[in-house]
């Protein structure tokens, strides 16, 4: 597996807190899921935070803070300073959104907190779209990960463009990519790590499922299976059938 | 002195941003803050004056996706 900034993961999964029913069924997804990072946020303090982080920090993964709900450039760099003074990590996930309905990133904000952030000492995980031209740009900016979205944020479609993000995992293969957003199935993410990606970030997908601790269990196993399947070199797909069993020795019946 | 801390107008009698945390019953609390719209760093509170009408924001943990 390509590293983060230095970190190999354990596994390819990372995890959003949000949206639980409870915060124990959040630490029983956490353990199903046997995710190897947590994003997190920051809000206005209102009782809840430090209780909120001591769960969190329990869990003995690695803490990306994110800048959800930016839509300038300039309040995500002031949110990351923030964050990192909070989490005390240099890993910022970048969200500069542009649209409120699709919640896509606003390419020209995303970069330009990118590269100040990047001249700031952060470890930028960008959250990107599978444009690129807009990657190259990033990667020039400093960022060193890079994290196209599969669907809009929250949407459960799957990976929307697979045209777009083979294209881009071809482009830039010493790049890290995460899969970010609008995972809904387990077979999206089994597909994404196919595809040879490094990892994927999903929140929605387990928190508002029925039993968000068995999904978590079934997404932890489909990316470990997408990630042994990419490895083991996958058959070309053919247009017409090819026998498995052999021709040779058929009986003559 | 009237300040804005999360978008509530407060009354304050703290010269600075860390008097007024801890006023506020923050001064333990793992929180960051931000002075309108620039961030304070924690070792900057004490010397970050405020003037009536400063919007405060103090940020905590919280979940995220």
């Amino acid at each position: 597996m390509r590293s983060f900034y230095g970190v190999t993961l354990n596994t390819p999964l990372m995890l959003g807190t949000a949206q639980y029913p409870s915060p124990a069924i959040m630490a029983e997804a956490f353990g199903a899921s046997k995710a190897s990072v947590a994003t997190v946020s920051l809000r206005r303090e209102g009782g809840q935070g430090q209780a909120f982080w001591d769960i969190i920090r329990g869990f003995g993964v690695h803490i990306l803070p994110n800048t959800a709900g930016c839509y300038s450039a300039r309040e995500a760099i002031t949110t990351a300073q923030m964050a990192r003074e909070v989490f005390e990590t240099n890993w910022i996930k970048l969200e500069v959104i542009g649209h409120a309905d699709t919640l896509q990133p606003d390419p020209f904000g995303l970069l330009a907190a990118t590269e100040a952030l990047a001249a700031d000492g952060f470890e930028v995980f960008p959250y990107t779209t599978e444009d690129q031209v807009l990657a190259q740009r990033l990667l020039d900016a400093g960022a060193r990960v890079l994290m196209p979205w599969g669907a809009p944020i929250g949407s459960g479609l799957g990976l929307n463009n697979r045209y777009g993000l083979k294209t881009l995992r071809a482009a830039f293969p010493d790049a890290p990519m995460v899969i970010d957003a609008g995972l809904g199935l387990p077979s999206h993410a089994a597909d994404a790590m196919e595809m040879g990606f490094d990892a994927v970030l999903l929140n929605t997908a387990v928190a508002q499922a029925g039993d968000p601790v068995a999904m978590a269990r079934a997404f932890a196993m489909a990316a470990q299976a997408g990630a042994l399947a990419h490895g083991a070199d996958p058959m070309a797909p053919r247009a017409m059938a090819a026998p498995s069993t052999p021709v040779i020795g058929k009986a003559w019946l | 002195m009237r300040i804005e801390v999360n978008g509530d107008a407060r009354e304050v009698t703290g010269a600075t941003v860390a008097a007024a945390l801890e006023e506020l019953g923050w001064r333990e609390a793992r929180v960051a803050t931000a002075l309108n719209g620039a961030f304070v760093p924690k070792a900057a509170r004490a010397d970050t004056r405020l003037t009536a009408g400063d919007r405060l924001e103090v940020l905590a943990p919280m979940q995220g996706g």
